[in-house]
C-alpha cells in the first residue's frame, strides 16, 4: 500500500497525495480544519512511520545485541539496518560513525562534554553563533565552565545572517572548536556552513553542525562537507520523538572519551578497570530506543521515495508565497530575511504581543509557535520579547498560507 | 466567600451570551485594554511574575484583613483574564482568597490559558494571589 502511494508521488509532486499519508493532518482544532504550521518544533508523522513502530512492538520486539534467540537477532538486524539507512541518508562513510541518541540536544551534549573533557583547557576558546538554539549554547557554556574555556559569539547582522569575515576575526590560536547551526529554527537562515568548515579546517579546528532544521529540508552529505560532527533529531524529519543522531568522523569518535557509562558500551568490566566497546557502541550506553530507530528508518525511506529537489522546490515556493502575503499586512515585520532561507516565517506586529496573536490564530485552527523559540539571544539581538513563527513542512499548501494571512489579519483587527 | 462565588457566577452568566469564540475574545481584549495599569512604581522586578510567553506584574495591598490587587501584563488577552481575576478577588477577605476555588475560568472555557505550556504567568499569578491570602491570614493571627 505504501508502495503505491510513493509511486504516485514519484510521478508528480502532489501535495494532497502527501497529506493523505499523514493521518493527523485530518484533525480539527477548535472545530476548524487544522492548519499545522509548527513543523520546525516537531513535524507530523506519515502512516509508514506509525505503522513501522506499531508493527515492531506487535511482532518484532526484543532487546538488541543480547539474545542468541531468533527474535533478538532479528531486532538487532532491524536496529542495525536503521543505522545503515541513516548512514546512507547523510552519505557518511561508515555505519559506526552513526551514534543513536535521544535527539540533537543529546548529540550536542555528548560532543561538548567529551570533547571538553579531553581537549578544552584554561584559556581555550569555543566559537558558536548568536543564532544558536539553547541546545547549542548551554552545553558549550557548561563545557567551557568545567574546563576554564571561553565562549566566543559570531554576531548576527540585521537580516539574520552571519559573515564569514566575522568568523575569521574570532578565530585565534586558542580556538579549539566551532559549533554552528545549519538552519536557524527562529529565523530560517541557512548558514554558509561549507565556508565555515573550510575556514576552520584551515586552522585545524574541528566543527560541529546542528542540523536539526536542515535534514527535513535539504540533502546532506557529510563527506562532501567534510564536517567533523553533525547532529539531528528524528522528530523534526517526520520520524518519532526520542531518537536522534550524532554523526562523528571515525577519528573523532575514536579519540573522544565515552559520555555515559553502562551496559552496551563496555567490552569488559571489572571493579578495577573497564575497557570500552568499539564504535559506535562506546557512545550508546544502555538499552537504546529500538522502536525509535525503526521509526526513523521508515521516515528516511519515506523521504527517500520523494524526489528531494521537489521538497526543496515546494517549500521554497511556499516560503516565497507566505512572505509576499505577510508583507502586505499592516505593521507586520518579518524577523529573519536572509537571502538564503528555509521554511520559517517569524514575525512581529507593531504594538501587538505574540501571545495574543498566537491565541487568536489557535481559535482559527492555525497552529503556530509564539515566544522566543529557545533562542533568547536572538530575541535580545533584535530587541524583542518573541515572535510568532509559522514554519513549513513538505505537507503544507499555498491555501494554508492564505488562511494564515487572513487569520493574522483578523487577529490584527480584533486586537487593534 | 459568598461574594467570591457570586461574582464568579455573574461572570459565567455574562459569558453564556457569547455564541462565538470571537465575541468572547473581543470582550476579554476589551477588558484587557481597560484594566488600570499597575502604577509605574510597582512595575519592577520585585512585582514581576515571569512567564515564558508573557509577563505579569502584580501588586497587593492589605486593608483591614482584605486584599486589594492591581496588575498588568504585556499581553492584552492575559491582561483581560487578569481583569476578571481581580474582579473576583480584589477587596475580598484574605482567608477567603487563600482557600477559594476559582472555578469560573474552566466554566467560561479559558482553562487553556492556565496550562503549563502557555506559561503566560497566569498560573503563577494565581498562586501568588493565594500566597498573599495565606500570608496575611497567618500574620493576622500573630
Ligand atoms: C536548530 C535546533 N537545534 C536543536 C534543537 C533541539 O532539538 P531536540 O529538542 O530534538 O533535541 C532544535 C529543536 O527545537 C532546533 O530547532
Amino acid at each position: 500500500m505504501e508502495h503505491v502511494a510513493s509511486k504516485a508521488i514519484e510521478d508528480h509532486w502532489d501535495v494532497e497525495e502527501i497529506r493523505n499519508e499523514f493521518p493527523l493532518l485530518k484533525n480539527t482544532m477548535h472545530g476548524k480544519p487544522l492548519v499545522f504550521l509548527d513543523s520546525a518544533a516537531s513535524s507530523q508523522k506519515p502512516r509508514v512511520v506509525i505503522d513501522a513502530i506499531s508493527q515492531y512492538y506487535s511482532s518484532q520486539h526484543a532487546n538488541v545485541h543480547r539474545g542468541v534467540y531468533a527474535l533478538s537477532a532479528n531486532a538487532t538486524d532491524l536496529f542495525e539496518a536503521a543505522r545503515e539507512a541513516t548512514r546512507a541518508f547523510i552519505h557518511a562513510q561508515y555505519d559506526h560513525e552513526i551514534v543513536f541518541t535521544r535527539g540533537t540536544t543529546e548529540s550536542i551534549n555528548l560532543v561538548a562534554h567529551s570533547f571538553g573533557q579531553k581537549h578544552l583547557n584554561q584559556g581555550d576558546e569555543v566559537i558558536i553563533s548568536a543564532m544558536e538554539h539553547h541546545s547549542n549554547i548551554v552545553p558549550w557554556q557548561m563545557a567551557c565552565e568545567a574546563n576554564g574555556a571561553k565562549l566566543k559569539i559570531i554576531p548576527l547582522l540585521d537580516d539574520g545572517t552571519i559573515r564569514i569575515e566575522d568568523v575569521r576575526d574570532l578565530i585565534s590560536n586558542r580556538t579549539k572548536f566551532i559549533s554552528l547551526v545549519h538552519i536557524s529554527n527562529a529565523l530560517g537562515t541557512i548558514n554558509p556552513i561549507q565556508e565555515v568548515i573550510d575556514l576552520a579546517h584551515h586552522h585545524d579546528i574541528p566543527v560541529m553542525i546542528d542540523g536539526a532544521q536542515a535534514v527535513p529540508h535539504l540533502p546532506i552529505n557529510v563527506v562532501e562537507l567534510d564536517v567533523d560532527f553533525y547532529a539531528f533529531s528524528g522528530h523534526k524529519m517526520y520520524g518519532p520523538t526520542g531518537i536522534g543522531v550524532l554523526y562523528g568522523k571515525e577519528k573523532w569518535l575514536e579519540d573522544l572519551p565515552p559520555y555515559q557509562g553502562g551496559g552496551e558500551m563496555i567490552k569488559k568490566v571489572t571493579f578495577e578497570k573497564t575497557t570500552y566497546n568499539e564504535l559506535p557502541f562506546k557512545f550508546e550506553a544502555g538499552t537504546p530506543n529500538i522502536a525509535g530507530t525503526i521509526g526513523l528508518k521508515a521516515a528516511i525511506d519515506f523521504l527517500g521515495d520523494l524526489p528531494s529537489t521537489s521538497i526543496e522546490q515546494h517549500e521554497t515556493s511556499l516560503l516565497e508565497y507566505g512572505t509576499s502575503l505577510l508583507k502586505e499586512l499592516p505593521g507586520l515585520h518579518l524577523i529573519g530575511t536572509a537571502p538564503n532561507k528555509a521554511g520559517v516565517l517569524s514575525f512581529i506586529i507593531d504594538g501587538l504581543h505574540p501571545y495574543d496573536i498566537g491565541t487568536l490564530l489557535d481559535h482559527q485552527g492555525i497552529a503556530v509557535r509564539t515566544g522566543h523559540h529557545c533562542t533568547e539571544p536572538i530575541m535580545d539581538r533584535f530587541g524583542i520579547a518573541g515572535t510568532v513563527r509559522a514554519s513549513l513542512g513538505l505537507y503544507n499548501t499555498h491555501e494554508e498560507l492564505d488562511q494564515l494571512a487572513s487569520a493574522v489579519s483578523k487577529a490584527i483587527n480584533m486586537l487593534k | 466567600m459568598e461574594e467570591i462565588v457570586k461574582i464568579q457566577d455573574e461572570i459565567i452568566d455574562e459569558f453564556s451570551f457569547f455564541d462565538e469564540w470571537m465575541e468572547k475574545y473581543e470582550y476579554i481584549i476589551d477588558l484587557g485594554k481597560k484594566l488600570p495599569l499597575v502604577e509605574d512604581q510597582y512595575k519592577n522586578e520585585q512585582h514581576l511574575i515571569h512567564g515564558c510567553q508573557s509577563q505579569v506584574w502584580l501588586h497587593c495591598e492589605e486593608k483591614e484583613g482584605r486584599l486589594f490587587f492591581s496588575a498588568d501584563s504585556d499581553a492584552v488577552i492575559t491582561k483581560g483574564i487578569i481583569a476578571m481575576l481581580i474582579r473576583v478577588l480584589s477587596g475580598q477577605k484574605s482567608e477567603d482568597i487563600a482557600k477559594c476555588d476559582l472555578y469560573f475560568i474552566d466554566r467560561i472555557g479559558l482553562h487553556e490559558h492556565l496550562s503549563q505550556t502557555r506559561s503566560n504567568g497566569l498560573t503563577n499569578m494565581i498562586k501568588q494571589m493565594k500566597m498573599y491570602g495565606i500570608a496575611t491570614k497567618a500574620s493576622s493571627y500573630e
